[in-house]
């Protein structure tokens, strides 16, 4: 029964974010078939079949981009779409432990690098700088120039093949990173970008500065997600941690934006510590049902 | 030469890059011949400058961590404010995180720099307009703010300058130990949560601190665990699946400098700009905070005059 239910709510959930990219598209055609986009990529070599691209945003570090683009990532893989992870946090690259497969190794073919999968039907790929490391302590001490070249290259040479969804997770901030990786997708295009915040009035600060960002380069905010949105202490069911809903809910109604929100959740912390699938894992817990209103909210708001 | 000069193309590498003069970058700059030649690259002047502006600080802590979101803004502040608690100490607090300043929200101060008479803040987000303005600057312009913000800000006598760093291992980073190297760093304070994501992260930090030759006072859990305001039992939110700070510290050899619970009032207090200190002085957390601050006290205390880094 659980099953069944996680199919439904899987699927709607991929639908959703297709749907919500297609009619977002920034060149107002509605949703483009993958013909379309082929015909117009010729030039672009590896991205040539891929379809949607969309970044994971947020001013605040700790807020969990890596870990909800790795619950979306399964989230539409488990829904039968082929999904593609960047990871271009090159500082903190966490990705990699949180699908479990930190101990593989990158290869190369004809195209370019082969991306690590994550499953044997090969419908989850990661392309990280943690795969590049010899020693897992080993730290990325580079300025941004040479950051800027690495996320140039990881756009270009890498040989996703044909993907529905490429997810870039980003590191903190509005800077080095972030300008490249627009840069280098020009050729191609970015659907959108989903942002992610926790409560507190300093994330909410600085998602308002991602949020700038994105209005002065054109990125179309897909929705933001608010993480880590309260605790319920398990021994005597009460909640906390939920500072104030109001800054967030003031933020999302000002721009019109669809409303989502994550609870803290251990099993979530721990499956994501030990690369295990959580929503394979827990699909009738709470944070689950989070993700089911979020994808229903955005539903609802697709067909006003 | 500035790092980046005025007439410099966009890509522009920086003056002290390994790639000044080389990249693809730098062709048709009128600086490209000077850069090639490894001129650029004699010992930024600015160094200097910054030695003799900082012989009137005493003592210069960084907080650092590889992971974002871990505390290092709340913890600053609070060790500003716990330094500045006692009256005849200078106390100066300086928030390098060029993209997302923490420092003026968690402080309360909209456009002030006194927090009281004896402590002194000094953060890019005082000079920006609006709270939406976003900096969406490249390493070498960052680097340039945090030069000035050394250099030409009038911190006086301090006792302690304590410096707020962003996540990761970058231009920020680099920076700020390359301008402090002529004034010398007493060392820097570590801070993580108890997870291996987080570790994984701080580990790489602790090996830049190796690289560059920063010594590191000790390392600070925090979110360390849950304790409800209700009931008071204690839950892991954050579970230390390899052992938390206590074991990397032990395998590394570091001082683990105390555990920090996770109070929700920490969070109330930073969005409120006030001093969790003062707020709730009782509470676990606070003592936390305290026997912390004494062992960095401590520790600046043995080091009276630290020696220039070299790097």
């Amino acid at each position: 029964m659980a099953c069944d239910w996680f199919k439904l709510v899987g699927a709607e959930l991929v639908d959703w974010f297709i749907e919500l990219i297609g009619v977002f598209c920034p060149r107002d055609c509605g949703l483009r078939g993958r013909t379309e986009v082929m015909e117009e990529s010729s030039e672009e070599g590896n991205l040539r079949a891929v379809g949607r691209v969309v970044l994971v945003l947020s001013g605040k570090g700790g807020v969990g981009k890596s870990t909800i683009t790795t619950e979306l990532a399964l989230a539409l893989q488990h829904a039968g779409k082929k999904v593609g992870i960047l990871d271009v946090d090159l500082c903190g690259p966490s990705i990699p432990r949180m699908l479990g497969v930190s101990q593989q190794e990158v290869h190369q073919c004809d195209s370019g690098w082969v991306p690590v999968y994550a499953d044997p039907q090969q419908r989850l790929a990661l392309m990280s700088i943690g795969f590049l490391l010899d020693d897992p302590s080993e730290a990325v001490v580079w300025r941004g120039p040479k950051k800027t070249a690495l996320i140039g290259q990881f756009v270009r040479d890498v040989a996703w093949g044909e993907l529905d969804v490429l997810l870039v997770d980003t590191p903190p901030g509005t800077s080095d990173e972030h300008l490249a990786v627009l840069e280098n997708l020009r050729k191609h295009r970015v659907d959108g970008a989903v942002l992610v915040t926790t409560p507190q009035a300093v994330s909410i600060g600085d998602v308002r500065r991602e949020i700038t960002f994105c209005k002065k380069t054109g990125v179309k905010i897909l929705g933001i997600v608010e993480n880590m949105s309260g605790f319920v202490c398990p021994h005597c069911i009460s909640l906390s941690l939920s500072v104030s809903l109001s800054l967030y809910l003031s933020l999302c109604i000002s721009l019109s934006l669809s409303v989502g929100s994550v609870p803290l959740d251990p099993l979530l912390a721990e499956s994501i510590e030990e690369g295990r699938d959580f929503l394979q894992a827990f699909p009738e817990s709470a944070t689950y049902s989070s993700l089911r209103a979020i994808a229903e909210s955005v539903l609802t708001r697709l067909q006003d | 030469m500035a790092d980046v000069p005025t007439d410099a193309p966009e890509h522009c590498p920086g003056t002290t890059s390994e790639q000044a003069g080389k990249s693809s970058a730098c062709q048709g700059c009128p600086n490209q011949t000077i850069c090639a030649s490894g001129a650029a690259k004699a010992p930024d002047p600015a160094i200097e400058e910054i030695k003799l502006k900082m012989a009137t600080v005493k003592h210069k802590i960084l907080v650092l961590s590889g992971k974002g979101g871990v505390g290092k803004s709340t913890f600053s502040a609070h060790l500003a404010h716990a330094l500045a608690s006692d009256d005849s100490k200078e106390v100066g607090l300086l928030d390098i995180d060029i993209c997302g300043p923490s420092v003026p929200k968690i402080m309360g101060l909209e456009g002030e720099q006194y927090v009281e008479d004896n402590l002194a803040v000094m953060s890019i987000g005082f000079l920006l307009g609006s709270p939406d303005d976003a900096v969406i600057w490249r390493g070498p312009k960052k680097n340039g703010m945090i030069k000035q913000f050394l250099r030409d800000v009038d911190w006086g006598e301090l006792d302690y300058l304590i410096v707020d760093t962003p996540p990761g291992t970058s231009d920020e980073h680099l920076s700020a130990v390359q301008y402090l190297s002529g004034a010398g760093i007493d060392g820097a304070v570590i801070i993580t949560t108890p997870q291996e994501v987080s570790l994984q992260d701080v580990r790489k930090e602790i090996r830049f601190c190796q690289k560059v030759q920063l010594p590191v006072i000790g390392v600070v859990e925090n979110m360390s665990a849950f304790v409800c305001p209700k009931c008071k039992n204690t839950s892991q939110i954050f579970p230390p699946t390899t052992g938390g700070a206590q074991r990397m510290c032990e395998e590394l050899g570091l001082t683990l400098l105390g555990k920090v619970p996770l109070d929700p009032r920490i969070g109330r207090s930073c969005d409120e700009g006030k001093s969790f200190l003062n707020e709730v002085p009782d509470s676990p957390a606070a003592a936390a905070y305290q026997t912390i601050v004494q062992s960095i006290k401590d520790y600046c205390s043995s080091n009276a005059t630290p020696a220039p880094n070299s790097h």
